[in-house]
């Protein structure tokens, strides 16, 4: 049980995957409008994440290596289409709001780095749970954002209108709000150095594109070409340095024996 | 005539993939540091989206509305993109391996790049023809490479600018970004 704990604590806090991990970027700027959005968007995602984490962990003995990341897919995919089905049967108006970004989880980093980087390699208990505490960091995290540019935005907190319309700033609920958000929390979290994708020394944004370096990402086929390629510019750095050692070394002679001739 | 020039200025700036849609953020911010890498992200993109507009149309209304499966949309498209980005790097490695050396680290990104299934989805949701479908596909695409090698462009200079502490990486990248983004806000007057 200690373990499943662990997991929770894991997914909500230390690695939370909009604030830390920085995964999932599209729908944490798309669906935030509202806190209502961000809500919704992380409940649907969390319950995709526990069923696809249960089912991979149950089947991690049987997919073969080689085409485990289409086998992620379809699972996930199939999720995917169940809840969109349950959300429009029982919630349109979310379904309404959310649109695309709700086929789009197929496609969201933090399913198949879980996917990959916990389930394929875990027992079904602990994925079930690991599922549950990225799910709730994610949607923590989307609430929180939901949260700030809606009330910035319209004045509201779910809904409910707590600053006269007078004092309104629209621009936060419009995508270029969204954009200064998510950038005035990253730099709060760099001020403060908590730990974060972005406050690494010499990293970048953990999830953008940089995907080779993300053991958890459908796009570990590339790994191999970004590594040879930094092998080889670590290669030309080493060879560059050694050259000017060997040029250096050679001035220096050459002084010398310039010296030995004077004296 | 004048529906596709609609649909191309509204695809291309008005809603643009990025900076209003917030689709494929990830390579948005991650691969624009130069303007080289930014182009041949974009341009691997557009190939991409491109084709697969093509060949989800049919997908759609040749297979799964006949047959009622319209629920298998999510999973049929995501397999096709999937099979399409593989089968788009092999076929540039056999016939055009010039152009493989310069796309082919991009390519197996681009299948978690939710820009290409979101504009395959959103065609069909849309209503719109073949010819629509993929000249929407091309020019959202288009869209999107302006935006990554404008944001590229500008990252270059900001190397050299002296931003505070807190601000250095990714919150100045996403500050920009919410600059472009109010630029953008202003094509909203042309369709």
């Amino acid at each position: 049980m200690n373990s499943c704990m662990e997991r929770l604590k894991n997914g909500i806090i230390t690695e939370n995957p909009t604030f830390v991990m920085m995964l999932g970027m599209c729908p944490t700027l798309a669906v935030t409008s509202s806190a209502v959005n961000g809500l919704g968007m992380g409940l649907s995602t969390t319950a995709v994440l526990i069923m696809s984490n249960m089912f991979i962990s149950l089947l991690r003995k049987v997919i073969p290596d080689k085409v485990r990341i289409p086998a992620y897919i379809v699972i996930v995919a199939s999720f995917v289409t169940v809840i969109q089905l349950l959300l429009k049967g029982f919630v349109p108006s979310l379904d309404k709001a959310l649109g695309v970004y709700i086929p789009l989880i197929v496609v969201n980093c933090i399913i198949l780095g879980r996917a990959e980087a916990y389930a394929s390699k875990n027992s079904v208990l602990p994925s079930i749970f690991d599922g549950i505490g990225m799910g709730l960091g994610f949607t923590f995290g989307l609430t929180c954002i939901g949260i700030c540019r809606e009330l910035l935005g319209s004045g509201a907190i779910f809904g409910k209108t707590v600053i006269p319309e007078s004092f309104h700033i629209t621009f936060f609920v419009l995508a270029p709000g969204a954009f200064l958000v998510l950038a005035f929390l990253t730099a709060i979290q760099n001020k403060l150095k908590l730990p974060s994708a972005t406050n690494v020394p010499g990293g970048d944004i953990a999830c953008g594109g940089n995907c080779a370096e993300c053991i958890g990402c459908s796009s570990v086929a590339n790994k191999g070409l970004i590594e040879a390629e930094r092998a080889a510019a670590k290669a030309a750095k080493a060879q560059a340095a050694k050259e000017a050692a060997e040029k250096a070394k050679a001035a220096k002679a050459a002084k010398a024996a310039a010296e030995k001739k004077e004296d | 005539m004048g529906e596709l020039f609609i649909i191309v200025i509204s695809s291309m700036l008005v809603s643009n993939v990025v900076l209003s849609q917030f689709l494929g953020i990830c390579p948005f911010l991650g691969v624009s540091k130069k303007v080289e890498t930014a182009a041949g992200m974009g341009i691997a993109v557009t190939f991409v989206i491109t084709i697969a507009c093509a060949i989800t149309y049919p997908v759609q209304y040749a297979i799964l509305e006949p047959l009622g499966l319209d629920f298998l949309q999510t999973i049929a498209f995501i397999l096709i993109i999937a099979a399409l980005v593989q089968f788009v790097e092999m076929a540039l490695k056999k016939f055009m391996p010039a152009l493989h050396a310069s796309l082919g680290v991009y390519l197996p990104l681009i299948t978690t790049n939710c820009a290409v299934l979101g504009v395959a989805i959103n065609n069909i949701s849309d209503g719109y023809n073949f010819i629509e479908s993929v000249v929407c596909g091309f020019f959202t695409a288009i869209g999107f490479l302006i935006a990554i090698v404008i944001l590229a462009g500008i990252r270059e200079r900001i190397d050299h600018n002296d931003v505070p502490n807190a601000f250095k990486g990714t919150p100045i990248v996403l500050v920009t970004a919410s600059l472009m983004a109010i630029a953008f806000c202003g094509f909203a007057g042309l369709v």
